[in-house]
């Protein structure tokens, strides 16, 4: 991937740039509002991290900007907790994520993942039928099958399973689950959301020789035909 | 108190004043009368009988309105001189003084009964002299005085009492806001203070004393959060940066062993940020810079997307999860800070109760209030230690053992502090009710009314 970084303080840049290039991106930094503006206009990249105050231009007229010339590159916000609430503010103001320091990596990681994924895939026509290895969903008739059996689902459990589908093979987080699948931010620190995986993982896993719903330590999860 | 003591004294001057004005006025006609019996006695002395008889009669001739009362009468109370016709029925007839009633029957011109008084004698051969004086203007003045002092007292009195009251009134008016203010500053509203009326007397200057004090304790608490806060604040990047490096570790370890133990590391830090991050959202919750997401929402739907959410969590402990959530309830809010703090709520419940307990979720609609409530039959918290629990760290004896941060309620409490609503705890018996109350009317916050 190719990355951009618009962030000025050092530790999180340093972070940030050490970690993406170490997972094989292209990472171009700027800590400067004003630069960055420029690098992200100028050049191309498959997602954008761009911190909420920066020296020159904040970061939210920076996507502003890029946006008005049509510019569609994905773009995350990171903002330090303490600045005024803004998830809503920034996501409105064109931002397609939002992460709030301090982050983990890996949580980082899999949400540029899956913005970047999104972003590749735009444009396409509504998807109406998932499927992962033998598990296939109809997003239609709202009903799910693993080979030939067919899977009862909680309405909650479909739309878990659903998300998971949708970005079968990249790693989802708990707090990213949280987000999309019950519509709520915040971190949950307990294991409640485990408890659904399971619950899940027991209804399309159990009687198959075939884990697909796999655990990440210390990250998430994944549902993966290959593991 | 001083009303009785006030009183006290009022009535000894007045009964004085009285005593001093009736026996003055007293003294002074008998002291009329000595004086005419020594006149009469001179001259009787001086002209015998005759001369004390025609005497009399000049007496009462050079003055037939007069004040003066006269009878002299033989023996056998028969008149011999003088201006009253005969011995007055209820007179005494020994020597000595004697009060009596002047009127028609006794020949005195009137025609109203009148009261005098007068001195009898004995003149040797049985003759009696009777002189005495028409009191009645001394008795009307004497009535007069006791009337002035009686309303006197009345009045005084009354304003006594009035005023006393009054005065008490006022008192307890102001021991009592005194009293009020510290009670709710007591249950934690630190930013009141005691009003100051501006007249300089003991309760100011008490009023101001007891508001600077508070200023210091707001000061001293202030600064210890601010501490608090710092710590968070500047520990929090560093832990951060020690956390990610143990996370890039953990990605390189290769021995499962070492694996293990690299992602334990990394969860301790995750525990020790989620604190820190609780602390300064608490902070920040107290500065209440997170108003800006208030938006109107399903209150009812929250209840259930959170009760659905961990419904399965409280089941895999064997414990009976119940909903009971009033439909269509929407409230203006912040709906991720709410859904958080039920959340907790509720993980709370599930964490406290054991095996087997009950746990219910409600939200019930009242007349004056929403109620959101989480009610358990888990290990409650007891009565002594409710107020406490909203403190930053503060963790129950029983719990200390189970895991968490003592913050949880203190985020619960900061959340609702933004919404203007209360968090109250009770007995289940056994167990928790913690119930989040959203007052109707007040559900906009002030600060937003503005917008």
């Amino acid at each position: 991937m190719r990355i951009l970084v618009i962030e000025d303080d050092k530790d999180v840049a340093a972070y940030l740039v050490n970690g993406l290039k170490e997972n094989d991106n292209v990472v171009d930094h700027s800590a400067d509002g004003k630069e960055g503006l420029l690098l992200a206009a100028s050049e191309n990249y498959d997602v954008m991290i761009i911190d909420r105050m920066l020296p020159g231009m904040d970061g939210l007229s920076i996507i502003k900007t890029i946006r008005a010339t049509g510019n569609q590159t994905p773009v995350l916000i990171l903002s330090a907790l303490g600045d005024v609430d803004d998830r809503v503010e920034g996501l409105r103001g064109g931002g397609d994520d939002y992460l709030t320091k301090p982050f983990s990596y890996t949580e980082l990681l899999a949400r540029l993942e899956v913005l970047v994924r999104r972003g590749s895939k735009s444009g396409s026509e509504k998807v109406t039928h998932l499927s992962v290895a033998d598990l296939e969903m109809d997003l239609l008739a709202r009903t799910v099958k693993r080979g030939a059996e067919k899977i009862d689902l909680q309405p909650r459990e479909f739309r878990l399973l659903e998300y998971l589908m949708k970005h079968a093979g990249q790693v989802v987080t708990r707090t990213m689950l949280l987000e999309q699948v019950w519509d709520y931010h915040f971190d949950p620190q307990t294991n409640v959301i485990d408890v659904h995986i399971s619950r899940l993982r027991s209804k399309i896993d159990k009687d198959f020789p075939k884990q697909l719903l796999q655990t990440v330590r210390g990250a998430g999860y994944i549902l993966s035909e290959d593991s | 108190m001083y009303m009785v003591l006030f009183a006290t004294s009022v009535f000894i001057l007045m009964g004085f004043i009285y005593w001093a004005t009736a026996g003055y006025m007293s003294s002074q006609t008998d002291e009329t009368i000595e004086a005419e019996i020594i006149g009469l006695a001179e001259q009787y002395q001086r002209q015998g009988l005759n001369g004390l008889i025609s005497v009399i009669r000049e007496r009462v001739a050079r003055d037939p309105n007069g004040k003066a009362v006269y009878l002299f009468t033989a023996r056998d109370f028969i008149k011999l001189a003088g201006n009253i016709s005969k011995w007055p029925e209820d007179g005494e007839v020994q020597e000595g003084w004697l009060n009596f009633t002047l009127n028609d029957g006794l020949g005195w011109h009137t025609e109203e009964a009148r009261p005098a008084r007068a001195r009898v004698f004995i003149v040797p051969g049985g003759l009696r002299l009777l002189v005495g004086r028409d009191v009645n203007e001394f008795m009307a003045v004497k009535k007069l005085v006791e009337r002035a002092i009686n309303f006197g007292m009345g009045i005084t009195f009354a304003l006594a009492m009035f005023g006393g009251i009054m005065m008490s009134r006022s008192t307890a008016k102001r021991v009592e806001i005194i009293n009020q203010t510290s009670q709710k500053i007591m249950a934690g509203n630190l930013s009141l203070r005691i009003p100051d009326r501006g007249t300089n007397d003991d309760f100011d200057q008490l009023a101001r004393n007891l508001n600077e004090m508070l200023d210091k304790i707001v000061q001293l608490m202030e600064g210890i959060r601010h501490i608090s806060d710092n710590i968070a604040h500047d520990l929090r990047t560093p832990l951060t940066r020690l956390r990610n490096q143990l996370e890039n570790t953990l990605m390189n370890v290769e021995r499962d062993q070492d694996r293990q133990n690299v992602a334990r590391a990394v969860a301790e830090a995750d525990q020790l940020l989620a604190t820190f991050n609780a602390l300064l959202r608490i902070a920040r919750l107290e500065v209440g810079s997170k108003i800006s997401n208030f938006e109107t929402f399903d209150l009812s739907a929250l209840a259930q997307d959170a009760g659905e959410l961990y419904e399965a969590l409280s089941e895999d402990k064997q414990q009976t999860f119940s909903l009971r959530v009033e439909k269509d309830i929407t409230i203006l809010g912040d709906r991720d800070l709410l859904f958080q703090t039920l959340c907790n709520l509720i993980d709370n419940a599930i964490k406290y109760t054991p095996e087997g307990g009950n746990i219910v979720l409600s939200l019930s609609n009242g007349e004056k209030e929403l109620a959101l409530e989480v009610a358990d039959s888990g290990i409650g918290i007891p009565e002594e230690e409710r107020d406490k629990v909203f403190q930053r760290f503060y963790r129950v004896a029983k719990s200390r053992s189970l895991p968490g941060n003592g913050l949880g309620l203190s985020l619960v409490l900061a959340v609702m502090d933004i919404h203007h609503s209360k968090v109250r705890l009770s007995d289940n018996n056994p167990g928790l009710k913690v119930t989040l109350v959203f007052p109707k009317k007040t559900n906009v916050p002030a600060a937003l009314k503005n917008v």
